[in-house]
Parts: C-alpha cells; sequence; structure tokens
C-alpha cells in the first residue's frame, strides 16, 4: 500500500497494492485510519489499479472509511475498479452511496 | 479427463486466507476455468475461510480442513471447521446480516458464496463446529486446434 497526501487539495490517496482479504484489510484500516487522523483530508481516494482480488473484507474496510470520512465533513471516492471487484461492490450496494471510477482499458 | 481429489490442512491464522484460496486456484485449474471462473471460486473459498476464523474459531487457534474434488467438470470443495457453530443459519446466510459488525464485517459472505458458486450447503451443530459444501460447473470452453489435432492423432494409431 502506497499512501500519500496533497496538501494543497487536502487530498489523501490511498494506493492499494494488495489483495484486499480480511487478513488485509485489517492492516489498511489500522494504517488508513491513522492518515485520516493525521491530515483530516477533505477527501480520500482509494486507487484500486494494482488490486486484483477483493473479497467482502473489503466491502466493510470500505464502509469503514466512507464513516470515517464523513464523520470529519470529508468524502471517499475510489477509482481504477476492475470488473472483478467491481461485481463484489455492486453486490453489496455501495456503488450507490461511493463514487466509483472504473479502470480504462489499455489499448 | 481424470477426476481429481486433494485435502489441505490448516490453522486458524488469517495469513492462511491467501493460502487456502491460491491453493485450491491452483487445484482447479486443471479444469481450465476461465479468469472470471477462477475469481469466483477464490472468492468464495477466501470467504468461507474467513468465517472459519472470525467466526467458528474467534481469532482462537483452530483447525481448517478443504477437501476439494473435481468429477467431470465440476469442482466440489468442503470446508470445515470443529468451532463454535452459527447459531441461525436462515439468519446467516441473509444479505448483510452480520454477528460482527465491530469488526467491519459486511455480512455478505454467504451472499458472495452463493451467486459465484452453483450450490452451497450449510451443515452447522453449535458447539461442534460447521461444514460448508460448495460446488460449481466449469463451463466446456472451445477446444483448442492443438488438442484436436492430437485427438485425431492418437485416434490413427
Amino acid at each position: 500500500m502506497n499512501i500519500r497526501y496533497e496538501k494543497e487539495d487536502k487530498q489523501l490517496i490511498v494506493e492499494i497494492t494488495e489483495e484486499i482479504d480480511h487478513h488485509i484489510a485489517e492492516k489498511l484500516r489500522r494504517k488508513v485510519d491513522d492518515e485520516i487522523t493525521r491530515h483530516m483530508p477533505r477527501k480520500t481516494i482509494f486507487d484500486f489499479s494494482r488490486v486484483t482480488f477483493m473479497d467482502s473484507a473489503g466491502i466493510g474496510m470500505i464502509i469503514g472509511r466512507y464513516k470515517m470520512m464523513r464523520l470529519i465533513g470529508g468524502s471517499l471516492e475510489i477509482t481504477n475498479i476492475s470488473a472483478t471487484v467491481r461485481r463484489i461492490l455492486e453486490m453489496s450496494g455501495i456503488n450507490k452511496i461511493i463514487p466509483m471510477e472504473d479502470k480504462k482499458e489499455v489499448g | 479427463m481424470f477426476d481429481n481429489e486433494m485435502k489441505l490442512e490448516f490453522i486458524s491464522k488469517s495469513s492462511n486466507e491467501a493460502f487456502a484460496r491460491i491453493t485450491v486456484a491452483a487445484f482447479a485449474s486443471s479444469l481450465d476455468p476461465t479468469i472470471e471462473e477462477l475469481a469466483d471460486i477464490k472468492t468464495a473459498v477466501s470467504e468461507a475461510v474467513t468465517n472459519c476464523i472470525i467466526h467458528a474459531y474467534e481469532g482462537e487457534e483452530g483447525i481448517i480442513k478443504i477437501k476439494g474434488r473435481i468429477i467431470k467438470n465440476t469442482i466440489e470443495l468442503e470446508i470445515s471447521d470443529t468451532g463454535r457453530g452459527i447459531e441461525n443459519v436462515e439468519m446467516a446466510r441473509k444479505p448483510l446480516y452480520t454477528t460482527k459488525a465491530n469488526l467491519e464485517r459486511s455480512g455478505m459472505g454467504f451472499t458472495i458464496m452463493e451467486s459465484f458458486m452453483d450450490e452451497v450447503e450449510i451443515d452447522s451443530v453449535l458447539g461442534l463446529g460447521t461444514k460448508i459444501i460448495m460446488k460449481k460447473k466449469i463451463k466446456k470452453h472451445l477446444v483448442n486446434i492443438e488438442d484436436e489435432e492430437f485427438a485425431s492423432i492418437g485416434g490413427v494409431g
């Protein structure tokens, strides 16, 4: 996972590089929550371009961060979602409350 | 194609979630599934194993067993634990129902297993454990030319 804070835009960019399961979700949430508390960003963006696998633990992790961002008056966005990950997100219905952008097909 | 069987046993550590789904995916690969079918199986296994770790053993150490079978073009998986068992199976199957919201569980585990696999059977006894049996038929894909050539050569000899 790579996290960077863009001061000017008050954006926290979280690039996830692991497969998101319960094991990884626990680590992600601790790290991301620390960063949110530290910077109090206006927006947190999850970059999913390197996420090749996600199960329901990812849904819980995303909803948790969404609630946290709402609590501090900010928002959450997910970018570069693959088709397999999108299926899981749609099943839970969170695509209706969180803005999501699909991965652009290369070529 | 030969039928096949395997058994896998490991302790309920969350780092074994990846181990379990990757191993099952390798076992399933002889059926020549599409990327999507393989993702379905991996996700269903990940959900079942996570349930064992979080719900059955509640973070304590226990043994998780996976039996895999390939019969014709169907993969059958039996994932079992000897943990606490499910109090209400009907509720557990419901989307968004969870007894562990404090752990940020989404309650989508069984819903995902059911939509990604053809059949999901839950066999649970309180205090004794849970066994999940899941089946998925892998669709036949177009036979590639090499296979056909090989078949015809075999036919001549």
